[in-house]
């Protein structure tokens, strides 16, 4: 089990950037030829830029290893080298096994065949043998559901019946080696489940599989192991938990944005802060460690009572979670500047994406002060609190009580 | 597959051929033939019929302008059959080549996403033309019946000729691919450069017509081998054929060669440029 499968030493590569805008034409090339001998001999401005530089590592028979990063930090490049679709400029490879690549879901789909006539194109692109998409052509049709529509040609399905197709073509590739690309950014909630679902089976049959991702969360569900890419280089590698939260750490350049502020002013109660304090930097926060949220207000004159309700929304819209200050029995009514405080001390809100809301008001029937909407975006991840046997997927539930379990033998 | 690991590395210089590598990926290059014959078909509306029709047409107004009215000699065979014996190699060569110059950028969703070896898709094009070919084929049997016209055991030796129009339509096809792969304006010089060759290739006249001391030259042109094996093996005409036919396989080899070269040189990028 432990025979290393993709050896990776000192790969890089280099792309040209500036002068070569997308590509040339002929025209340009025969004008250049004949208007050369009377231009001075300028030397073009070629920028090159290193994707990758230097990047080695190596992965195990059996492992499962996320790439994460910013945009442009070479993981797609990375994933591109390694299923053979561009060339290294320096370093090497070496693979033993069979690879598939999934750079994208329904690469080669033609819009003008048939469901059943896309499976079978699609399958052989992807590296399946003709008897092999024979033999698991019910099982695709039956995990895509378009048994109906098998015979319609592609232009008229919606578009969730193409991805779910898509994917069913690519989750039957048996490949010793899987390189996978984000594909999971696509497809609604249900098909999202589905295909990390089976992400991890193909994982847990000893399969080795190499998974680029933004998503934080599908990359702690799913992965041993993790690289960070930064410019080119290995930032980190190693165990998941600390890889990510070194990646958490240093993305966010704009930390303004994950705090609300305004300016005070000299007549109209207003909020001027509104901050999160997650356990781990950057507005991310991990599932049942405390969280504060400070929210800042001045009232320039007195008013009747101040009602504070901060609402938290989830990246669909849904209203999650509902807390106010006027409910506490504190009046607060004088003129001043104030930093209101709330605590959880666990804070039990699910893996996934939200963003708070605040209303500021007086009580029914007085002012209304302000509604703002849509701020101090944060996400919660389960990272660090792995559960064995079957890992955390997204959306299976809201919130996690405490609980515990008893169990009597009779 | 096997157990051999794969290394990948920067290539240099020269690049083998890899026909192994070609014959693993045949697969592929069958369904990527019959993607394209199926696409062909679903969108026209006229299907197979237009296959027919095309050469039946041009042969029409070739037989009307240049047979009728510029009275051009056909070296006694009725014009019509004399034309369509040679629009026959010329629509698969001009098909072919249009195809396969085109083949890679139409298909860079594939190139950018999917590794396989990249001569499979040029190939793939030039074969689609032979579904064309196949159906027009019956086309001119059916014409000769009713010109009273029957081949003789020459027509055995067809297929060469068959795989010389092929050879020389793929030569010229992966020039052309790897080359618009990097000039996007390639693709807009092909019909001008096959309607071109046309007219040096002896489609609507006889070679014969060509002056003796011009003939070596004139042979540089492949599809005149092509165009006149293919009148010799069916009609049982054509002059000077061992001298044509030998310049034309060696011009249609040092093309190939040289587009191969060409294209596995070009082919590491293509996935960067396309």
């Amino acid at each position: 089990m432990n025979k290393t499968v993709i050896g990776v030493k000192k790969l890089s590569k280099q792309y040209r950037i500036g002068r070569r805008e997308s590509y040339k034409t002929l025209r340009d090339v025969i004008a250049n030829t004949f208007s050369a001998p009377f231009q001075k001999n300028k030397p073009l401005p070629q920028n090159y830029i290193w994707a990758l530089k230097n990047v080695s590592f190596e992965v195990k028979r059996g492992e499962v290893v996320g790439i994460i990063g910013k945009n442009g930090a070479g993981k797609s490049t990375l994933l591109k080298i390694l299923s053979r679709i561009t060339e290294p400029t320096g370093g090497s490879v070496r693979i033993s096994g069979r690879v598939a690549s999934l750079l994208e879901v329904g690469t080669g789909f033609h819009s003008e065949l048939t469901g059943r006539e896309n499976i079978y194109l699609n399958g052989a692109i992807l590296g399946m043998e003709k008897s092999e998409i024979n033999r698991k052509f019910d099982e695709i049709v039956n995990f895509a559901e378009i048994e109906k529509f098998l015979d319609t040609p592609v232009k008229h399905y919606s578009s969730g019946m193409y991805m779910r197709l898509a994917f069913a073509v690519a989750a039957h590739l048996e490949p010793e080696i899987l390189l996978v690309d984000e594909v999971l950014a696509v497809g609604d909630i249900e098909f999202q489940k589905k295909c990390l679902g089976r992400m991890g089976e193909v994982a847990s049959q000893g399969r080795t599989v190499l998974f680029v991702s933004h998503n934080m969360n599908a990359i702690s569900t799913l992965v041993n192991r993790c690289i960070y890419l930064k410019k080119g280089a290995i930032a980190a590698i190693g165990n998941k938990d600390k890889v990510i939260s070194k990646y958490l750490e240093e993305t966010f350049k704009e930390k303004e944005k994950l705090i609300y502020r305004d300016k005070p002013s000299t007549d109209v109660p207003k909020i001027t802060r509104v901050q999160l304090k997650t356990s781990e930097p950057n507005n991310y926060h991990v599932n049942s460690k405390p969280l504060e949220i400070e929210v800042d207000f001045t009232l320039p004159k007195k008013i009747r009572k101040t009602c504070i309700t901060l609402l938290i929304r989830d990246k669909r819209g849904i209203a999650c979670l509902d807390f106010s200050y006027f409910d506490t029995g504190f009046v607060c009514s004088g003129a001043g500047v104030y930093t209101l405080k709330c605590t959880f001390p666990k804070f039990r809100l699910y893996m996934g994406k939200y963003h708070v809301n605040v209303y500021f008001t007086e009580p029914p029937g007085g002012d209304f002060f302000q509604l703002i909407e849509h701020i101090c975006p944060f996400e919660v991840t389960m990272h660090g609190k792995s559960r064995g046997d079957w890992e955390w997927q997204p959306f299976t539930t809201t919130y996690i009580e405490d609980y515990s379990w008893q169990i009597e033998k009779k | 597959m096997d157990n051999t690991p794969t290394i990948i590395q920067p290539s240099k210089g020269w690049i083998a051929l890899n026909l192994r590598e070609l014959w693993d990926y045949r697969e592929l290059l069958y369904f990527l033939v019959w993607r394209n014959v199926k696409v062909r078909y679903k969108q026209a509306a006229l299907g197979i019929l237009w296959v027919i029709l095309q050469p039946l047409l041009t042969m029409v107004v070739f037989s009307i302008v240049f047979g009728q009215l510029a009275k051009l000699p056909s070296d006694g065979i009725p014009y019509p059959i004399f034309t369509f014996t040679a629009l026959l190699p010329w629509q698969l060569f001009a098909y072919a080549v249009n195809e396969s110059g085109n083949s890679l950028v139409a298909n860079q969703q594939l190139i950018t996403k999917v590794y396989f070896p990249r001569l499979i898709i040029p190939i793939s094009a030039v074969l689609t033309g032979l579904i064309d070919f196949s159906v027009s084929f019956f086309v001119l049997l059916a014409l000769m019946f009713y010109y009273r016209i029957f081949p003789t055991l020459a027509l055995f030796t067809l297929p060469l000729f068959i795989l010389l129009a092929i050879a020389t339509a793929f030569a010229v096809g992966l020039w052309l691919s790897a080359l618009n792969v990097r000039y996007r304006d390639v693709r807009y010089v092909i019909p001008f450069f096959t309607q071109f060759w046309l007219f040096v290739t002896p489609v609507a006249y006889s070679a014969s017509l060509i002056p003796e001391r011009w003939r070596v030259l004139y042979g540089l042109n492949p599809m005149t081998g092509v165009v006149e094996g293919f009148r010799w093996a069916l009609l049982g005409r054509g002059r000077d054929l061992e001298l044509l036919l030998f310049i034309s396989v060696f011009v249609v080899i040092v093309l190939l060669l040289g587009g191969i070269f060409y294209f596995r040189r070009m082919e590491k990028t293509f996935a960067d440029v396309v």
